[in-house]
């Protein structure tokens, strides 16, 4: 790499419940985005014609999300008309792959400055409702073997032997660490909502539920056992010949919650940022792509991040911080298992998206943000953000406090 | 509860009686929505409940929010929080299961039908008189009460947006027509038993859209031709509006994102569009003008106080061209015999002739009935003999500029009027103490000058001379107000008001030129600036020559008084165009603009070598600054000479005479709208650069340093 990719700033609106009755609903996720952009071109004074690009996550990128959305809300943000923007898919990894598309153009001198991230507003544009020919098209399905995530979820937990107790025990963490971390007021770089008139719409994530307990999460119904039933679990078995029946372990609690939700992260070489007298806050140290058996799907994450600390010459011992999106619980544990960790004291240590759910194309950058927090905070040096990503992809990127 | 009465009828039904003690209307402000909610809460409590019944003690039914909600400079959060609860409480109405039935009486309009769509069934009076409808859009507003939310999940998204931007009035029957009312009642004592029969019939309902699994009609935006109406409504809207209307707009915006969420969420978004409609300066200005100080004006603001005038039973009109047979149309219209004179009989019936092509058309259009033809028709005697004149109680003379005929026709059926008859002239431009002196006696002489076309114009400037009585003026106003038109009172002077202060906008476009600024750009500046129309064009249509008569007339009587009229850089370009170029106006074929035969007009090409380029172009902003500073620097002039003594007048005279933009509130409400420092900071800098006709009156400097507004 020639240069250093640079973080100078990565903010996040709050996650409203992404269904009927949520805070976000009545936000469009242009309007959402926009917001986000506006914030980051009022926090550090920028002067958006410097912007060589806008990369935004988005998943569904249809209806209210379709269209090239980065454009389009940078065009409503008002910024600089010359400011280009692009919307990119990697499936839940969206978020954190803008950022190291970002990081990879400035690292590689073609770019100075670009604002990545990413939105999802799922109340108002349902996951899925793009199709796509992975389960729309019926030979393309059966021959790849297509099933639900969580079905996929389920089999990981069946396949590595995690018990319904041990997946409900790290979604009561998330919930405690996430509720501790709100009250404490961890989660600095969250910028609340308002409307078009200054009235507040939201200033905090508001799936949580605060005072959980273990019975309670114990009272919920699997969520995939009907889809499994209807023959999703026999695809799968005839994958993995050794399983005899999958368990269906992964709820509504220890699954992460669908979400609204939206993030920027600006990313810069070091010359624009002295030139703009930008304070850098991290440099992004490597990044790690990697895919893996699709029906499964969720097996992703410990090889991306083997990968990318092979890149770094860094091990497990000097990653201070570790997110890894809690997509299923069970993602979480086979992650650990992956990279031979052992305790929960540097792995998502604010809680995750089991709590405070997973908008999408979104979260990747969000955990990026959060994990920026909370190195500052601790005052530590170096972070590893990972998601599992459908098709059986996993992604992370590594990142280094200045 | 001081706004409404919660009343026991048989069988458990409870009637909720709107009846506002303190006002004679029903309206809907903050203590209407706290005894609504109080009443529905109360409803919530009954264990008997078999279904309510929503009717009102006034002559109207309920006519919308008291829009005094908005004049007390409210907050954000006040304005929303009124919104939401007026919502939250018709919204616990409509679910609760029981009947609801809105029993229309009268005028039910704005958040009064909005209360009324939130309701199960709408039994209106048969009366053609009740207007149905939604018309906050006219002021700048949207409906605030749900209005928009549940006519689009009724109508789709479409239809509900013609309805509501158009800010459509319907009477009973076409409101039937359009499944707004269920039934109508043909006498009044029939709708409550109506009512009771219908809930007796229906124990439990529920709206359509509050049943599960509804679909909105044609869809939300992810359908394919909803989202094609979508797309081409911003650019439908630019085309109608220029942007100068935030109102359509929002509730396309509240249209659109509320189709892909609930009906509650819906509502929410609909309540903040609202909120930013009710704070703009857009709905400020137009509530300001158009609402209160258009009250003020009904009300007599203008009006002598005097006892209500001697009532008119027949009117004469001479002349009837185009300004006298409209005359006669519209007062025919509101129910008095006219005479429609001119000097022979065969003008005279061709007069009427235009009167029935009129009305033709309007059949055509379905917006008038033969019947209602034949009744004016047969109201309207033509002819070519002043003895038909006889008895008389007004004669409005309508016949050429020109003093010495005007003085001929009023001595010539002077004698003709009744006792108390009274004499108006329509002139536009000849003062009318002057005038006044061919009738005897002069205090029963008066101006009334009517718009063109007169059928389509709403205002009436009514010129007070010298002499005039106050009885004659009152009179006059109440003639205006009984045609359904709108009086605005001036006194005498060259060019009165509307003449003089359009003409000042028509003269801008034209030193504008003058300068050799780009033509084009001129044009479009004045329709940005809101104007109807370009300056140019606008001076095509009155046309060069009526200019230059004007201004050679202004120059004798000033000379007669010894005095001189200041140059005007137009002056020039008039000269230049009509003894230059021989190019007077559209009547003629050639003005500014080509006509050709069969096509779009289109500016004259040679104009930009014509008129070459002498000082530096002008920013589009710049030029909108000086057509509209004139204006408002001219109508300041207007009060401080006592020409105008209302400041409603003058706003009002403005948008309704020459189409200066409500948006703006006009003339004197659109120097509020700048603030008045800023403004006269402005037009010194004005006066600088483009000459002392942007002088700042002594009475701005005043009020800017009193830190007054015009109220």
């Amino acid at each position: 790499m020639s240069r250093k990719a640079i973080i100078y700033d990565a903010i996040r609106t709050p996650r409203g419940k992404g269904k009927r009755g949520g805070s976000l609903n009545e936000v469009t996720p242009v309007r959402l985005l926009s917001s986000v952009l506006r914030k980051l071109e009022d926090r550090n004074q920028l002067d958006t014609s410097l912007v060589d690009d806008v990369i935004m996550g988005c998943v569904t990128p249809v209806g209210e999300e379709g269209g090239d959305i980065a454009r389009t809300a940078a065009l409503y943000a008002d910024w600089h008309v010359d400011v280009p923007g692009m919307q990119l898919n990697r499936f839940c990894a969206s978020g954190l792959e803008a950022v190291n598309t970002a990081a990879a153009k400035v690292a590689s001198g073609f770019e100075e400055l670009i604002v990545a991230g990413g939105v999802e507003v799922m109340s108002r544009v349902p996951m899925a409702s793009d199709g796509g020919a992975w389960f729309l098209d019926p030979d393309v399905s059966i021959q790849t073997g297509f099933v639900p995530q969580g079905i996929s979820a389920d089999l990981l937990a069946t396949l590595e032997g995690f018990s319904r107790q041990e997946l409900d025990e790290l979604a009561l963490i998330s919930q405690t660490r996430a509720a501790d971390a709100t009250q404490k007021g961890y989660f600095k770089s969250e910028i609340p909502i308002y409307d078009q008139n200054g009235l507040l719409i939201l200033d905090h994530d508001e799936h949580m539920r605060i005072g959980t307990t273990l019975s309670d999460l114990a009272s919920l119904k699997p969520s995939f056992e009907k889809a499994g039933s209807i023959g999703f679990d026999e695809v799968a078995l005839r994958k993995y010949p050794m399983v005899s029946r999958i368990k269906h372990l992964h709820t509504a609690g220890n699954a992460s919650g669908i979400v609204d939700g939206a993030t920027a992260v600006l990313v810069g070489s070091e010359e624009i940022g002295e030139r703009l007298g930008l304070k850098a806050r991290a440099r992004i140290v490597s990044m790690g792509l990697v895919a893996t058996e699709p029906t499964i799907m969720l097996t992703g994450p410990g090889p991306a991040s083997l990968k990318a600390l092979k890149k770094a010459g860094m091990t497990v011992n000097d990653l201070d911080i570790i997110e890894i999106n809690e997509a299923f619980a069970g993602v979480v544990l086979r992650f650990l298992r992956d990279l031979k960790i052992n305790d929960l004291y540097r792995v998502n240590v604010n809680g995750g998206a089991m709590a405070m759910g997973h908008p999408l194309g979104a979260t990747g950058a969000m955990l990026l943000g959060t994990a920026l927090d909370e190195l500052e905070r601790r005052d530590k040096q170096t972070a590893l953000i990972s998601l599992c990503v459908g098709g059986g992809m996993g992604i992370a990127t590594i990142i280094e406090r200045i | 509860m001081n706004t409404i009465e919660y009343k026991y009828l048989e069988d458990g039904i409870v009637n909720l009686v709107l009846n506002n003690k303190s006002q004679a209307v029903n309206l809907i402000g903050f203590s209407f929505v706290e005894d609504f909610s109080l009443a529905v809460a109360q409803l919530l409590q009954e264990k008997e409940l078999k279904g309510v019944i929503i009717s009102s003690a006034k002559k109207v039914f309920l006519t919308g929010a008291d829009l005094k909600i908005f004049t007390n400079k409210p907050s954000a959060k006040d304005l929303f929080d009124f919104s939401e609860k007026w919502k939250e409480t018709l919204r616990k109405l409509e679910t609760m299961g029981k009947p609801v039935v809105s029993l229309i009486n009268g005028a039910c309009l704005g958040g009064g039908f909005e209360l009324a769509l939130a309701t199960h069934y709408r039994i209106a009076l048969n009366a053609k008189k009740i207007k149905i409808g939604l018309p906050d859009i006219k002021i700048g507003l949207l409906p605030m009460g749900g209005g928009i939310t549940r006519l689009s999940r009724l109508l789709g998204l479409q239809k509900a947006f013609e309805f509501i931007s158009l800010g459509k009035e319907l009477s009973p029957d076409a409101a039937l027509a359009s499944g707004f009312i269920q039934v109508l009642a043909d006498r009044p004592e029939e709708i409550l038993p109506k009512a009771i029969e219908w809930i007796k019939a229906h124990p439990e309902v529920s709206q359509a859209y509050d049943v599960k699994g509804y679909k909105i009609p044609g869809g939300n935006i992810t359908t394919p031709r909803t989202a094609q109406f979508i797309t081409a409504a911003p650019a439908l809207l630019m085309k109608k509006t220029r942007g100068h209307y935030p109102a359509p707009a929002a509730l396309l915006s509240v249209l659109a994102e509320g189709s892909v969420v609930d009906f509650d969420t819906a509502l929410r978004i609909e309540s903040r569009y609202f909120v930013k409609l009710g704070l703009s300066k857009e709905a400020n200005n137009m509530i300001h003008t158009l609402w209160t100080q258009f009250n003020n004006l009904k009300k007599g603001n203008s009006r002598p106080n005097l006892p209500p005038s001697e009532p008119i039973k027949k009117i004469g009109v001479l002349g009837a061209g185009m300004m006298g047979h409209g005359i006669a149309y519209a007062a025919a219209l509101s129910g008095y015999p006219v005479v429609l004179k001119d000097v022979s009989l065969e003008l005279a019936q061709k007069g009427l002739q235009h009167v029935i092509t009129l009305m033709d058309k309007r059949i055509e259009r379905g917006q008038f009935s033969v019947e209602k033809k034949q009744e004016v028709v047969d109201r309207i005697t033509p002819s070519d003999n002043s003895q038909d004149l006889q008895h008389c109680d007004l004669v409005i003379e309508a016949v050429f500029e020109n003093r010495e005929l005007k003085a001929k026709v009023t001595q010539e059926v002077e004698p003709f009027l009744s006792k108390k008859g009274f004499f108006a002239s329509n002139t536009s431009t000849l003062p009318i103490s002057g005038l006044a002196t061919a009738f005897s006696p002069p205090e029963k002489f008066i101006g009334l000058h009517f718009f063109s076309p007169v059928d389509k114009m709403q205002l009436v400037e009514i010129i007070k001379g010298k002499m005039t009585s106050d009885e004659t003026l009152a009179r006059a106003f109440d003639f205006v107000l009984s045609i359904n038109k709108i009086p605005i009172v001036v006194n005498d002077s060259r060019g009165f008001y509307t003449s003089r202060v359009f003409s000042t906008y028509v003269e801008e476009g034209l030193a504008l030129l003058g300068e050799g600024q780009n033509p084009q750009c001129i044009e479009s500046a004045g329709l940005a600036a809101g104007m109807p129309v370009g300056p140019l064009a606008l001076t095509d249509e009155i046309s060069l020559t009526l200019i230059e008569h004007i201004n050679n007339q202004t120059d004798k009587d000033l000379s007669a008084e010894g005095k001189t009229r200041p140059s005007h850089p137009a002056d020039e370009v008039v000269e230049k165009m009509i003894h230059g170029f021989n190019r007077k106006g559209k009547s003629t074929g050639a003005g500014f603009y080509d006509y050709p035969a069969g096509e779009s007009k289109h500016l004259w090409s040679e104009l930009p070598q014509l008129f070459p380029l002498k000082v530096a172009v002008l920013k589009q902003e710049e030029m909108i600054d000086r057509l509209m500073f004139i204006q408002a620097i001219e109508t300041s002039r207007c009060l401080e000479e006592g020409v105008l003594s209302s400041v409603g007048d003058a706003n009002i005279g403005s948008i309704f005479g020459w189409g200066f933009p409500s948006f703006k509130g006009g003339t004197l409400q659109f120097i509020n709208d700048y603030g008045l420092p800023e403004f006269v900071k402005k037009s010194k800098d004005l006066e600088s650069k483009f000459g002392k006709r942007f002088a700042v009156p002594k009475l701005l400097i005043e009020m800017a340093m009193g830190d007054r507004i015009f109220e």
